[in-house]
């Protein structure tokens, strides 16, 4: 193997401080010399970092960062140094497979598609097609998103369309639309280069977006290093480089925010020109979160008054500001409305829409940004409003389909409620694509229970044989990155294009073409009785271009993007238009957000029960671009430690592994990396339940139960981590995907399941 | 003065409701959403009970029995289907109009005897109630296409 640095060892590489430019470095992993190289980017997080892949011989031999790229300079971290790998592993699925007697039997792509054609048609007839759901992925190219969306918004018409980016991102886009009325990023990664500050809360960056903490180290190393605050129940690599690092109790996000919140208002480090001309809604932030004192906070928290001081101190005085928020915050208590609070901190200084201030509302998956964009999750095409009438025309009319086939009677049902409706029965057809829900979902014995059903109908597409692959009626193999090409977009707005490099194995097919085969198959047809999709939709490129149509006008605006444009030099940001041809760094620079009635995505919600507000509502508040103000108070976790199960659990990723590690499992580096789940307890507890490293612990909540090696330190006593998205393909042997272990249950407004917390108990097995 | 009996019936519509929201928690318990905010719901009705008391006692003793029967015709058996579901929160929906319109009328005799306590109790009862009710519209408009249409 031939590489620039041994990334396994060395996680993030040597130091090159800056301010100001971030430096070129090139990283590059080889089993061989390539023939030749084609562009790319990496689809093992959601940074997107630009990435060569380089072929001989028609097979995939390495990458190597692309040092023009402006999401990374050129450099890769661990996963996307040693995850391409898995494309050649022989283990990959190459032909459909349809269960008969009980047994998954090899099949033809006729006999699949028409079985799931038969079924489908069989469906409608007798239960309308809302008995046809999508569980779609975070993962697939935004021309298929975008040819799955319509589909079934505009083929089938059904309402049950969601994507796994529920389980991991529907929290950041709530968020923004609650805030700003329009999903979307107001920042860039460059203003890391600048910043004064940086804010992580629930975010572990060293070890999700790996390239990008590189970033931040490099500025830690350079000439005026920002202050860093980290809020992280845990000790993780990130809270190591705080200046100031606040470890909360898990589920008091929101006191925490309020908390910084009140003591930035009271010391009046706001900036009060700003909030009124761009704001509204400060009176009653400002009253919600004045009954959060410093020893209030501490009281609930644990978080010392004195920390929480001097972090106000740092984010009421800092001149600019990125902050950044992950599942820490979005898979805990009160998602969306302790991601406001981060929202707010930006408003209440105006540190928004300028050089070295931004927000990120961070995905964790690669492509999480684009089924947002596309509407093949719980979201409307073009970040269009499901309760405006008048965006519903205009799919309508892209699409040329009357409007009440797209189905806009109630919010696009959420992946849970899917769930709950195939349990129920009411769905009879699931159709998951790129995701492997055995591993991911909450609660993972129901979730068993609910694919094995009889009445369920469940095809599953996807690359590699998985836990949700085994109960399926009908598999399809899918190619994957390096055999399709197609765009996505990275969480910081950048478009990408990733050519193809190499043919699929076997007879794999691209997941757009399976989606325009079944719409061919289904005939669907638009109000002309012309096919949809299928006449004008040979190649990905006239997916793409049909998608441009889309954004015009919206706030996601690809029009100045084109396949030629995005090939041969860095991503490009959106929106990308006659405006900004070159894409825009800052959205929100005038302090006019994406508000107005007849253009945001979204009403807004009532922040407690989840409740959509209505046109009607909206109108009177008549926000007319400014900015939502919006307070909360605390609300403590639905199940807490008690007698019987005395201990917190938390869940997280490591460094080394990516969902369900369906790809980061098949790279042998980064499997012998981390080759197995564990369970980390702090010191205390170890001695209280006479543990030591290494022992194997069982963990048991009120759904299931785990056994995990122990591995002692670096967190809070009463708080136990576990790894998630260990699963059983390559491991049967034990119970060890914590999911077993979490809740059913979700955020009122983003629907997003809570990971962050449960009440299990401990005890050690092999003693 | 009729203000006590309208008191009464208040008193016993949020007591009523108080009950009907724990009721609905505990018997979907498969839905979480429907589970946890009835738990709240709950909790704000109850709290709005415990404000309403302290009127009944300050206005006088008399009381209405009149909300237990619509809670007798509501909720009339245990139902645990999708139809069970929506026909549940449609119930709820009932019984919170009920209280809404209680709270109407009082706010009238409330503004007529300038009773600032009363006018601002109303004023925060009554704006939660609407956030009840318009939770419960949106569940319901949400479960009904599935419910009446493809569920069996
Ligand atoms: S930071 Fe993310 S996108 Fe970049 S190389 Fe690592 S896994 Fe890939």
């Amino acid at each position: 193997m031939i590489q620039t640095r041994d990334s396994i060892q060395d996680i993030w590489g040597p130091r090159l401080g800056y301010e100001g430019q971030w430096s070129v470095r090139v990283d590059e992993r080889l089993e061989v010399e390539p023939d030749h190289w084609v562009q790319s980017a990496c689809v093992l997080c959601s940074n997107g970092c630009g990435v060569d892949i380089g072929v001989k011989e028609g097979r995939i031999v390495g990458v190597r960062g692309r040092a023009v790229d402006s999401v990374n300079h050129g450099r890769l971290g661990p996963k996307g140094l040693n995850g391409w790998v898995a494309n050649n592993s022989p283990d990959r699925l190459t032909k459909p497979l349809i269960r008969r007697n009980g047994q998954l039997e090899e099949a033809t792509w006729d006999e699949a598609m028409n079985l799931i054609v038969q079924k489908s048609k069989e469906l409608i007839e007798k239960h309308t097609s809302s008995s046809i759901g999508f569980y779609t992925s975070g993962q697939l190219f935004l021309e298929e998103y975008y040819a799955l969306g319509i589909v079934g918004k505009a083929g089938l018409g059904t309402p049950h369309m969601d994507g796994n980016t529920r389980l991991c991102t529907a929290t950041a886009a709530a968020a923004l639309k609650e805030s700003f009325g329009s999903d979307g990023q107001p920042g860039s990664y460059s203003d890391l280069d600048t910043t004064e500050a940086i804010l992580h809360v629930g975010h572990n960056i060293a070890s999700q977006q790996t390239v990008l903490w590189m970033r931040v180290l490099d500025r830690l190393a350079g000439p005026n290093p920002p202050k860093l605050v980290v809020i992280d129940p845990r000790a993780t690599y990130t809270a190591e480089k705080a200046t100031v690092h606040l470890a909360p109790r898990v589920g008091t996000n929101v006191p925490v925010m309020n908390g910084l919140l009140h003591l930035i208002i009271e010391a009046g480090h706001i900036n009060q020109e700003y909030i009124d001309a761009h704001t509204i809604g400060f009176e009653e932030l400002k009253q919600v979160v004045a009954k959060w004192t410093p020893e209030r906070v501490e009281q609930l928290t644990g978080v010392p008054a004195a920390k929480l001081r001097e972090a106000a101190h740092i984010l009421g005085t800092c001149n600019t500001l990125v902050s950044t928020a992950l599942q820490g915050v979005y898979q805990s208590m009160q998602a969306t409305a302790a991601a406001v609070q981060v929202n707010n901190l930006h408003l209440l200084r105006g540190l928004i829409g300028h050089d070295g201030s931004g927000i990120y509302q961070m995905n964790g998956q690669p492509t999480a940004q684009n089924t947002r964009e596309c509407g093949a999750d719980g979201d409307l095409p073009g970040f269009r409003n499901w309760s405006n009438e008048k965006h519903i025309q205009e799919l309508a009319d892209l699409w040329n389909v009357h409007p009440d086939q797209i189905p806009h009677w109630a919010p696009p049902t959420h992946a849970m409620q899917i769930w709950r409706y195939c349990e129920q029965g009411s769905i009879k057809m699931l159709w998951i694509s790129a995701t492997n829900p055995l591993v991911s979902m909450p609660d993972l014995d129901r979730a068993r229970k609910i694919l094995a059903k009889d009445d369920l109908f469940v095809v599953v597409q996807d690359a590699f044989p998985t836990e949700t692959t085994a109960l399926a009626d009908v598999v399809l193999p899918a190619a994957i990155w390096g055999e399709k090409t197609g765009c996505f977009t990275n969480v910081g707005r950048t478009v990408h294009i990733s050519h193809k490099a190499v043919d699929p194995p076997g007879k794999a097919r691209s997941d757009f073409d399976i989606f325009v085969d079944y719409s061919r198959r289904m005939d669907f047809r638009d109000k002309d009785g012309k096919p949809l999709l299928t006449s004008t939709w040979q190649t990905t490129e006239d997916g793409f271009n049909a998608w441009r149509e889309c954004t015009r006008g919206r706030p996601c605006d690809y029009t100045g993007l084109s396949y030629a444009k995005l090939t041969g030099g860095s991503g490009i940001q959106w929106p990308c238009n006659e405006q900004y041809p070159d894409g825009k760094k800052h959205l929100y620079e005038n302090g006019v957000f994406s508000t107005d009635v007849d253009y945001c995505e979204d009403y807004g919600h009532d922040l407690e029960t989840g409740t959509p507000r209505s046109q009607d509502d909206y109108k009177l508040l008549d926000p007319k671009g400014k900015a939502f103000l919006k307070g909360i108070d605390y609300e403590p976790p639905h199940e807490k430690p008690d007698a019987q199960y005395p201990l917190w659990l938390t869940t997280g990723r490591v460094v080394f592994h990516f969902h369900t590690r369906t790809k980061t499992g098949r790279s042998r580096e980064l499997q012998e990396a981390a080759p197995d789940a564990y369970v980390q307890l702090s010191t205390e507890d170890a001695a209280h339940y006479g543990i030591v490293e290494g022992d194997m612990i069982e963990v048991k909540s009120r759904r299931g139960k785990v056994q995990e090696p122990a591995r002692v330190g670096d967190i809070e006593p009463g708080l136990i981590f576990v790894p998630f998205h260990y699963g059983y393909w390559d491991q049967d042997d034990r119970p060890r995907a914590v999911n077993e272990l979490t809740l059913t249950e979700w955020d009122p407004i983003s629907k997003q399941p809570h990971f962050k917390y449960a009440a299990v108990r401990i005890r050690k097995v092999n003693a | 003065m009729h203000l006590p009996y309208y008191l009464g019936l208040l008193e016993n519509s949020e007591k009523q409701l108080t009950e009907a929201f724990e009721y609905v928690a505990n018997h979907h318990h498969d839905e979480p959403d429907i589970e946890q905010m009835c738990q709240k719901l709950s909790a704000w009705s109850r709290e709005h009970h415990g404000k309403v008391q302290g009127f009944v006692e300050k206005y006088s003793e008399e009381k209405s029995n009149e909300p237990s029967k619509l809670k007798r015709d509501l909720f009339a058996e245990p139902r645990s289907s999708s139809l069970a579901l929506l026909r549940d929160l449609h119930d709820l929906w009932l019984l919170v109009q009920e209280v809404q319109l209680c709270w109407v009328v009082i706010q009238q005799a409330a503004l007529g005897l300038r009773d600032e306590e009363l006018k601002a109790c109303y004023a925060f009862c009554s704006a939660r109630t609407k956030r009840q009710a318009e939770w419960l519209l949106s569940r319901i408009k949400q479960a009904a296409p599935q419910t009446l249409l493809v569920a069996e």
